[in-house]
């Protein structure tokens, strides 16, 4: 076993597999966690049938998408039908092998890492396009060109706020961006005197559009394109789209964790001081926080069932809870609590976008990305790089 | 054989197949699909010979810009119509003649071997020392040897962007009167 670990081979590939294993099972629960947040801002309680509280929604729906007859339009291109959610799925995972989901947790850090993630975003947006155009139906055409359109405009200044990221990092390489944010002592969201917090506000602007959720769900504008390019789209094939816009979710959210937000170091990495409290009485106190929410459900719930399954949530957050303590898991583990934490943050600024903000109109689209983003972009690269060249002494004189 | 060397004709295969596959497609979306892999293809084959900044950047700006500007324009215009026409034009003489001069070209330069290509700093052999310092290297060389070249390149762009608008505004004119 040790010997099998030692291989410089074989950590990446096991990771790579649970990745894969384990993330549409993320996904199933991301989008129960949006259905919550959205009902719970339209004051609605959600799914509340499978389970208690409707926890066993994911599970039940991604059983009912697998049983679906797969439709396949008479008159589409079934080749490039077929290609189009194959293309989705597979870029968005690709990009995971390059995410630092802790110090001792990534597929690969390799010297590319942001650009990889760029151009694997980039190869998914032609799944989004042939997809829509594959289908032979005028609503998912409309959703394509769109989606095209929306593509090229917001990749610009997405470019321009990772440059800007980049630029203070000196490198392309995720676990370097992290590590030079540790050197710095500040994260990159508030570095050269809170001046990076322009491309961060840009990044999180642009991300939104580059992966099509509300306001920029041009795209599949359900109220005007019935959905948009995935119209034609049903069971499994639809699923495949609908995990590739959650990995494309989470892959932007990570990157934006890793540039602006410090990846998996804590809050104030540099003060000794907050080592005890945010390393380990943060992680236990919020498990214990959440199982204490479970236990109420024990009492709560009428069927004996459903008490079982809160019991045995309230048992398992405790466990993890206990977990933290111990020194020898936390240590292992913190990196990865506090991306994922991060990430949550990220993924929920995600939802709430979507349950408070109206969608933009074609034009207004067109008209925020290119004539309010790309110019601020440019200014804020232009500026950051002004702070930077008179951070590293040299002045103009 | 090497894994580089497998990796070679592998990638090489794949770049010459959808070539050939683009070109030979009636479909003008497929044809598009397989240039989008040859693309693929040569971003592989700048990895695999250490060009890493190369690849990525062949990705985002081909795949990512350029392809989905064509798949754009493409879907305006209606494939069926277009793929039961004719496509070979009537300009066989300096299709043929491009297409000799090239491969003369290519063939003086196999003949005389890939060292005359090198310049002062590029031929040193790549190592995986030289790797990290890849996208270093070329915004250093981009910015000093080549920077005529590369200020020019980005002048004959916006050249073309003024021409595109101009060309658009003038037609929306004529529609209007």
């Amino acid at each position: 076993m040790e010997q099998l670990l030692a291989n410089p081979y074989v950590p990446p590939l096991i990771l790579t597999a649970v990745i894969i294993l384990v993330f549409p099972l993320i996904a199933g629960y991301i989008v129960l966690a949006e259905r919550k947040v959205l009902a719970d801002l339209q004051v609605r309680l959600g799914p509340m049938r499978v389970g208690p509280y409707g926890v066993l929604q994911p599970l039940a729906d991604a059983l009912k998408l697998m049983l679906k007859e797969d439709v396949i339009p008479s008159k589409s291109d079934k080749w490039i039908f077929w290609l189009a959610p194959v293309l989705s799925t597979f870029t968005a995972l690709s990009a995971f092998a390059v995410l630092p989901l802790s110090d001792r947790f990534f597929v690969a850090d390799v010297n590319i890492g942001i650009l990889f993630i760029l151009a694997m975003s980039s190869i998914g947006a032609l799944g989004l396009i042939l997809g829509g155009w594959s289908a032979n139906s005028k609503y998912s055409l409309m959703g394509s060109l769109r989606a095209a359109a929306q593509m090229v405009s917001y990749e610009v200044p997405l470019g321009f706020a990772t440059v800007t990221a980049i630029m203070c990092a000196g490198t392309l390489s995720m676990q370097g961006v992290i590590a030079s944010q540790f050197e710095r002592g500040v994260w990159g969201a508030f570095d050269n005197y809170g001046l990076m917090l322009i491309p961060t506000v840009l990044f999180i602007i642009a991300g939104t559009a580059e992966t099509n959720r509300a306001p920029f769900d041009l795209p599949e504008a359900e109220s005007e394109l019935v959905a948009g390019f995935h119209t034609e789209y049903s069971g499994f094939r639809w699923a495949l789209f609908f995990l590739a816009e959650y990995a494309a979710i989470v892959v932007i959210s990570a990157l934006c964790v890793t540039l602006f937000f410090g990846g998996w170091l804590r809050p104030f990495p540099n003060v000794a001081a907050l080592e005890m409290p945010l390393n380990t009485l943060f992680p236990a106190g919020l498990f214990a926080l959440i199982a204490l929410g479970c236990s109420k459900g024990v009492f709560r719930q009428f069927l004996v069932g459903f008490r079982l399954v809160m019991a045995a949530l309230t048992g398992l957050f405790l466990l993890v809870a206990a977990a933290f303590v111990l020194p020898v898991v936390n240590e292992l583990m913190i990196g990865l609590f506090w991306f994922a934490f991060k990430l949550a943050a990220m993924v929920y600024l995600f939802i709430w976008y979507r349950g408070t903000f109206p969608r933009f109109r074609y034009d207004q689209l067109m008209d925020v990305g290119w004539k309010w983003l790309i110019p601020i972009s440019m200014f804020g690269l232009i500026l950051n790089a002004f702070v930077q060249l008179m951070g590293r002494g040299y002045g103009l004189g | 054989m090497s894994l580089d060397t497998v990796l070679f004709y592998v990638l090489a295969a794949l770049v010459l197949g959808s070539a050939i596959m683009t070109i030979t497609r009636r479909n003008v979306v497929h044809a598009a699909v397989w240039l989008i892999s040859a693309l693929v293809g040569v971003a592989g084959l700048f990895l695999s010979r250490g060009a890493e900044f190369l690849a990525g950047v062949q990705v985002i700006v081909y795949i990512g810009g350029i392809m989905v500007l064509f798949l754009f324009v493409i879907m305006l215009v209606p494939v069926h119509d277009e793929s039961t026409q004719r496509r070979f034009s009537n300009q066989k003489w300096p299709a043929t003649l491009a297409a000799v001069a090239l491969f003369l070209w290519v063939a003086f330069i196999a003949v005389n071997g890939v060292g005359m290509l090198d310049h002062p700093g590029m031929a040193e052999p790549l190592g995986p020392g030289s790797l990290s310092e890849n996208s270093e290297a070329v915004g250093l060389v981009l910015f000093s040897q080549y920077l005529l070249p590369f200020e020019l390149a980005s002048i004959l762009l916006l050249v073309a962007i003024i021409g595109a608008i101009v060309m658009s505004k003038t037609r929306n004119r004529e529609t209007e009167s």
